[in-house]
């Protein structure tokens, strides 16, 4: 791989789905991540909350010396809260939105394994109207005889930020 | 391989207004007919090496421009020609112009090849004359020498105002005005009557009119000519001149700058000079547009720092290394008999880190002397004028201060100074019926005090006048027709946004930044600003400033188990409350009588939506606090600490969040957010109290 091309990959974003994906688990479901995206898996620990958020934002924590905020995962995909156990992680993602790229934390129950999933394993998802949201959704891959659901991982920050900056707003 | 020359264009650009800066300086430190050689050596060196290093990197009109300049000052360096008013004034505005092409090369926009085009004449003018050993040296042309020939022959009165979008039609006035003056003499009043405060002004709109008075026979059709390509462009009357109108009709209507009698001095000459440009307002409104624009353009630049600041760091850097080495050690076989030096190893990381700290921040910081040095310049620019005699005296100006700081501090501080020469000092004449020195004297000092850097812009002029801020404020409905204040809410008035000191007097101040964005300015870098004056005898404003950004005082509170910070700039002070004392306004805002004064309380917990230890106000602590001019009391739980803690952004990672500045890692490695007080103050008075609260709220996030 030349300079050019390594430059390409790391500045445009994913032309295609296809590649290796962190996946870890929620309520009992495999979700995946761009693995490039992953910046690092800590332990959960205590956040300060950011007054006057949406209540997914749990606050921000000191990751060596810097501001990250942590997004409650489960509570950001409208799944039910549970307590946090000593499986509970951190996946620190560099994401990608309006306002240049950010680091954050989201909270999940555990991480899973890494795959390489290439494009013939990649399904889009099926639509199933206003019932389950599906906008974070980037598609569905199968490995093995598991399901992996492949997240945007922009979008759904995007989203809640502007949500975020709604809310001071109002 | 060819080399890419742009990677040093920056450098180049860096280095060439450093030398302007330096030209600048030293221009105006020489003194006509008998100049240091050596300051016109120094000169002479910055336009050479500018000249050079344009040449290199194929900036031609800058090289072209620069060789002219450096021609003039070789001249004036070997004597030849001697140095006057007319060429320092000359080679001041050549560095203004200068100024301009290169920030218009860097930022690849266009510039003003009219005035250079003229100042290059003029340029030219001077070696020429110096070439025939002529001493008087003239840049002024001739169009307005003939004013006092007015009258003598018949000619054609011309008014001429162009239509705001005449300069972006490709048209310029001034050409059309230099071929007038082929045709005969001709006198030129300018009607400034249309030009807005400086604030509205638009660089690239024409906003000036001209009054010309053509002496000579000459046909109509010729002057009509040269205004053939504008015609749609503008209002034209061209009228012949009634013999007994001459001097009278020179005016048209509204505000006019007549050239010929601005200057009382004759041998200061500048003011006539620029007049004869596109316009003086004009003209120096873009310069001081363009100059405005740097900081911001500046904000990605580098940064030159000090050899010796690099090698202290360094220097630190080592011992840090050798401290870790040693504690690793130490940690590798350890023994409990081992402890004290753990200890020890442990107090000198301390001291390490603590040095680290400092250096680095050092390193941010540049003597002030950066900002100052712009000051002779408008001192010296404005006190001619304003017709003022002023003296201008800088001491501590090698004090250092946070280059962020210091980029922000520059437009308060213009203000304070040019406040300062139009309103503080007086005129000469009043100043000599006051007894005083003909001279008024301008004083800028910086120094420091404690953690913070204070700067004194002193004056030696009327002071404020209290009687007349008052009734000012009364005009202005600010305070009730029979209020009595107290003094300190008198200097308030002053900051009060309404309260404009364009109104009060003349064009100059109100082109600035009004007193109230002053002080929101400083109040922006977590400063304050204050006044002290003696009616009559002067007046100080002190503007006190934390030496960083970076670093802040802070006041720690806790309300149940969540820690803030109160920045310590904004707290006025802190008190237990007895209910007595605590009133509700229509049952819902609650009010403390604090003194003399009314303060809202600010539930704290109610905003932040967090849970308190106890909602009963004698239970907890009012921090009194002050917020873009208002108080208010924050009501907390407990005081704990005050420690300097260091800003992080929030916003870097998530976005921006009212009430709240930013946040800091307390000694727990744990993360505290930062109050921004205005924003907590506006926050608040949005929030329903609790047992008012509608529905509106189903995002209760925060409570544990």
């Amino acid at each position: 791989m030349n300079l050019e091309q390594q430059l390409d990959r790391t500045t445009q974003p994913m032309p295609t789905a296809a590649g290796q994906y962190l996946t870890f688990i929620l309520a009992g479901t495999e979700y995946g991540v761009d693995i490039l995206r992953v910046q690092e898996i800590k332990g959960w620990d205590t956040a300060t909350p950011i007054p006057n958020t949406p209540e997914y934002i749990r606050g921000i924590i000191n990751l060596r010396g810097t501001i990250v905020p942590i997004v409650d995962l489960r509570k950001r995909l409208h799944m039910e809260a549970v307590v946090y156990g000593n499986t509970t992680v951190v996946v620190v993602l560099k994401v990608r939105g309006a306002g240049g790229e950010r680091t954050m934390g989201f909270v999940v129950d555990a991480v899973s394994d890494v795959y390489n999933i290439t494009v013939d394993q990649i399904k889009a998802a099926p639509d199933f109207g206003t019932s389950v949201s599906t906008e974070f959704v980037r598609g569905l891959a199968a490995v093995g005889d598991k399901m992996v659901i492949l997240l945007e991982i922009d979008q759904l920050v995007d989203t809640g930020v502007a949500m975020a900056e709604h809310a001071v707003s109002h | 391989m060819p080399v890419d020359l742009s990677q040093f264009h920056q450098t180049f650009f860096e280095e060439s207004f450093e030398g302007l800066e330096v030209m600048e300086s030293g221009l105006l430190v020489l003194i006509p007919g008998n100049a240091h050689p050596e300051s016109i050596n120094t000169l002479f060196r910055v336009a050479h090496s500018i000249k050079g290093g344009s040449s290199m990197f194929g900036f031609t009109t800058i090289t072209e421009f620069t060789h002219v300049m450096e021609s003039l000052l070789d001249k004036l360096r070997s004597e030849e020609c001697p140095v006057t008013q007319g060429s320092v004034d000359l080679l001041l505005h050549s560095v203004d112009f200068l100024r301009n092409m290169l920030a218009a090369v860097r930022d690849n926009t266009g510039h003003n090849t009219e005035r250079g085009g003229r100042l290059r004449e003029q340029l030219e003018e001077i070696l020429e004359n110096g070439k025939r050993g002529s001493v008087t040296v003239s840049p002024v042309p001739r169009t307005t020498e003939a004013a006092d020939a007015g009258g003598a022959a018949r000619g054609w009165h011309i008014k001429f105002r162009p239509h705001r979008h005449l300069l972006t039609t490709g048209n310029d006035p001034l050409p059309m005005l230099r071929e007038l003056s082929l045709l005969g003499d001709l006198d030129v009043s300018i009607d400034v009557s249309e030009l807005p405060r400086f604030q509205d002004l638009d660089a690239e709109a024409c906003f000036l009119g001209w009054g010309l008075m053509l002496h000579g026979a000459i046909p109509r059709t010729q002057i009509a000519e040269i205004f053939e390509w504008v015609e749609s462009d503008c209002d034209l009357e061209i009228t012949p001149i009634a013999r007994n109108t001459l001097q009278a009709s020179t005016r048209p209507t509204g505000e006019v700058v007549p050239i010929q009698s601005a200057d009382p001095n004759p041998d200061v000459n500048r003011f006539n000079t620029s007049a004869v440009g596109p316009a003086p307002g004009a003209d120096e409104g873009s310069t001081l547009v363009e100059r405005r624009k740097n900081p911001s353009a500046g904000d990605a630049s580098s940064i030159r720092v000090n050899i010796e600041k690099m090698d202290a760091l360094i220097n630190v850097v080592g011992e840090l290394v050798i401290t870790q080495s040693m504690l690793s050690q130490i940690g590798e076989d350890f023994a409990a008999s081992r402890i004290d030096k753990l200890r020890d190893g442990l107090i000198q990381l301390a001291r390490n880190t603590r040095e680290l700290q400092e250096s680095v921040l050092r390193i941010r910081m540049l003597p002030i002397s950066f900002s100052f040095n712009r000051f002779p310049r408008l001192v010296r620019d404005m006190s001619q004028q304003l017709c003022k005699k002023i003296d201008l005296t800088v001491s501590g100006e090698q004090t250092e201060i946070d280059k962020t700081v210091l980029e922000k501090l520059s437009d308060p501080l213009v203000h304070l100074v040019r406040n300062s020469l139009d309103h503080g000092i007086e005129l000469p004449e009043v100043r000599k019926a006051h007894r005083k020195d003909e001279t008024g004297h301008l004083h800028l000092h910086a120094y420091h005090e404690g953690g913070n850097i204070v700067i004194e812009v002193t004056d030696d002029g009327a002071g404020l006048n209290k009687a007349k801020i008052l009734q000012r404020a009364r005009e202005h409905g600010i305070i009730g027709a029979h209020e009595a204040l107290a003094e300190d809410k008198i200097h308030e008035l002053i900051f009060h946004p309404g309260f404009s000191t364009a109104e009060m007097v003349t064009d100059i101040s109100g082109r600035g930044v009004g007193m109230d964005v002053v002080r929101r300015n400083i109040k922006d870098l977590g400063g304050r600003i204050e006044i002290k004056y003696e009616e009559g005898l002067g007046s100080t404003f002190a503007i006190r400033l934390p030496l960083t950004l970076a670093i802040l005082d802070g006041q720690l509170v806790r309300i149940g188990r969540h820690i803030y910070i109160i920045p310590l700039v904004s707290i006025v002070e802190s008190l237990q409350v007895a209910p007595k004392w605590v009133s509700r306004i229509t049952g819902k805002g609650e009010i403390y009588k604090l003194r003399a004064e009314y303060v809202p309380i600010v539930r704290l917990y109610e905003v932040f939506k967090v849970v308190p230890d106890s909602e009963r106000i004698e239970s907890g602590i009012l921090v009194v606090v002050e917020g873009d001019g208002q108080r208010a009391g924050i009501y907390i739980d407990e005081l704990l600490a005050q420690q300097q803690v260091v800003l992080k952004s929030v916003e870097t990672n998530y976005t921006r969040v009212q009430g709240i500045s930013g946040a800091t890692i307390l000694g727990d490695g744990t993360v505290a957010l930062i109050l921004d007080v205005p924003g907590v103050l506006e926050l608040s008075r949005r929030v329903v109290p609790v047992g008012f609260r509608t529905d509106t709220h189903e995002a209760v996030v925060t409570a544990a």
